[in-house]
């Protein structure tokens, strides 16, 4: 594309797939905290220090206060869901492997303008298209669980993904 | 006196010119750009060497300096490019209008050449999309704009009631007027309402009919002073209003993160858009909405103010957008559903076509038209009058 800088931010890595083939984020200047949460087990949302405001992505300046002294809180890890699509082919392997398989986004509970695209799963291994997308329901309650990935350099990313919860 | 009551109406399109549509053209997207720009100033009667100012999309393959150098402009005293894919094409125009409004230019050409139906689609180049937004969607398998899209229809239908007999409504009124313009793509093809709902699917809720076609095609404008426009050899088209649009904490396409998604920047630029006119959305005879894919016309029939909100999907019923029968005849050369995909470019010159009263779909009395660039980007407007 002629001009990804228009539709991309700052970025200082993109280290490519897991072995799977499953893209991973590619790491920016601002991010670094929630992937260090994520390996720890932790669902991390950048927080204002000077107003307390959260905002997702992450980002240098609060756009309530203009303040750029940022840092993070770490959340319950519930949520509901916000939205969801069923994607079908044509599609990028290995995703397409594994159509027609649902993506959702979820609204935290601490702050349902907090949102995050992820998919629904029964379990931290669980894969994408296990669960029969139609059953799915906006509005229904879900918590975070974290899968990591390996990519072919050995290095590793994990995710959030979400599980049901009663 | 506002300035944007000086600049009503003060410039016109005199020219309009298009490739044909095709699923593989075999010229380059150079060649295409530069001979519908030529094409286009003999449309409106100026020499070629006139041109003064050149506005594109940031997206445009071909640069200010090779259409410069190719089609043997003089001097050109300004250039200018938007970003946002889709969204730029009104604001192209309304640049172009803009230089000619402000004395930095007398004749501004506007242009976007395309190949996307023999190019790969942009989605799958995975080097490039994995930044700032896109490493917090991608991931999850959210990989295409119809995912993106369908995202936000999903949420828009359990919101508000509308249903995909809704989405029929807007891709076969659509298709419609394409089969009523020999130069569209799908001229010859039909589509009922049970065709519609045998589609496969592409991202559910939204199947292959809610999304435009891929294809090759340029089409270019040229703007003169309403003064000019008047010497020659068309009816001028005036540039009533125009206006662009980037609401607060917007991300592009992935409009997830805001108090409120299904308010995207149609809103802001229809705010700006209404108060630089001086008619509203009950006096616009017909309208080219941006249709990437159906969805994206209920939501800017709401933007734009033609209905409440949630109220775009009964809006469609009864024929409602479909010519001959409808309160707002849409997208009446085929949009980018049915007719091409260059970024909305053609519906630009359909608007040009429905005020010179030149349309296939001819609306009866048509005197303003509402032309529409992307929702879910930040977007841009033109209100055209005759």
């Amino acid at each position: 594309m002629a001009n990804a800088a228009a539709f991309s931010g700052a970025y200082v890595s993109n280290l490519g797939p897991s072995v799977e083939g499953f893209l991973l984020p590619a790491g920016d200047e601002d991010g670094g905290f929630f992937w260090e949460g994520t390996a720890n087990g932790e669902l991390r949302i950048q927080k204002c220090n000077s107003c307390g405001h959260l905002r997702h992505p992450p980002r240098p300046m609060c756009p309530r206060c203009r303040s750029t002294d940022r840092g993070f809180a770490t959340m319950s890890g519930k949520a509901t869901v916000w939205s969801y699509v069923i994607p079908h082919p044509p599609l990028l392997a290995p995703y397409s492997d594994l159509a027609p398989y649902n993506v959702i986004v979820v609204c935290l509970d601490e702050d349902p303008n907090i949102r995050f695209v992820g998919n629904l799963v029964t379990g931290a291994g669980g894969a994408i298209n296990e669960i029969d997308p139609h059953s799915i329901r906006i509005g229904e309650p879900v918590e975070v669980v974290f899968k990591k990935f390996v990519r072919a350099d050995g290095s590793e990313q994990t995710l959030p993904f979400w599980v049901r919860r009663p | 006196m506002s300035p944007a009551v000086g600049f009503r109406d003060s410039t016109a399109i005199a020219g309009i010119a298009q490739t044909e549509f095709a699923k593989h053209l075999e010229p380059s997207e150079a060649q295409l750009a530069c001979q519908v720009i030529v094409d286009a100033c003999a449309d409106a009667g100026i020499d070629v060497s006139e041109v003064d100012a050149l506005c594109s999309y940031t997206m445009e393959a071909t640069e200010e300096v090779d259409i410069a150098r190719n089609i043997g402009c003089g001097e050109i005293t300004f250039f200018s490019q938007i970003g946002y894919g889709g969204g730029a094409g009104c604001g192209v125009v309304g640049h172009a209008a803009m230089a000619v409004a402000t004395g930095q230019a007398e004749v501004a050409v506007a242009w976007r050449a395309r190949k996307r139906g023999s190019g790969p689609r942009p989605w799958t180049n995975t080097s490039t999309q994995l930044h700032v937004p896109g490493q917090w969607t991608r991931p999850a398998g959210l990989l295409r704009p119809v995912d993106e899209i369908a995202m936000l229809t999903r949420r828009y239908m359990h919101d508000y009631g509308a249903t995909r007999e809704h989405l029929t409504n807007v891709a076969t009124a659509v298709r419609k007027h394409a089969n009523m313009n020999p130069n569209a793509f799908m001229h010859s093809k039909t589509m009922s309402r049970d065709d519609y709902m045998a589609a496969r699917w592409v991202s559910e809720p939204l199947c292959l009919f809610d999304n435009c076609l891929e294809t090759d095609g340029a089409l270019a404008c040229v703007v003169v002073s309403a003064e000019r426009a008047r010497d020659l050899r068309h009816p001028p088209v005036y540039v009533h209003a125009f206006a662009q649009g980037l609401p607060p904490e917007h991300q592009t396409m992935v409009n997830f993160y805001t108090d409120d998604p299904l308010t995207g920047p149609a809103w802001a630029c229809a705010k700006r858009l209404w108060a630089n006119a001086d008619f509203g959305p009950d006096d616009v005879s017909v309208a080219q909405i941006y249709d990437a894919f159906t969805p994206l016309i209920l939501l800017s029939l709401e933007g734009y103010g033609f209905c409440k909100r949630g109220e775009a999907g009964p809006f469609t019923d009864n024929g409602n957008l479909e010519w001959g029968r409808g309160s707002l005849p849409v997208n009446t050369s085929g949009g980018g559903l049915s007719e091409a995909y260059v970024h909305g470019f053609n519906l630009i010159n359909e608007g040009v076509r429905q005020m010179r009263g030149t349309s296939t779909a001819q609306v009866e009395n048509a005197e303003t038209c509402l032309v529409t660039s992307g929702e879910g980007v930040p977007t841009s407007a033109l209100l055209l009058r005759r």
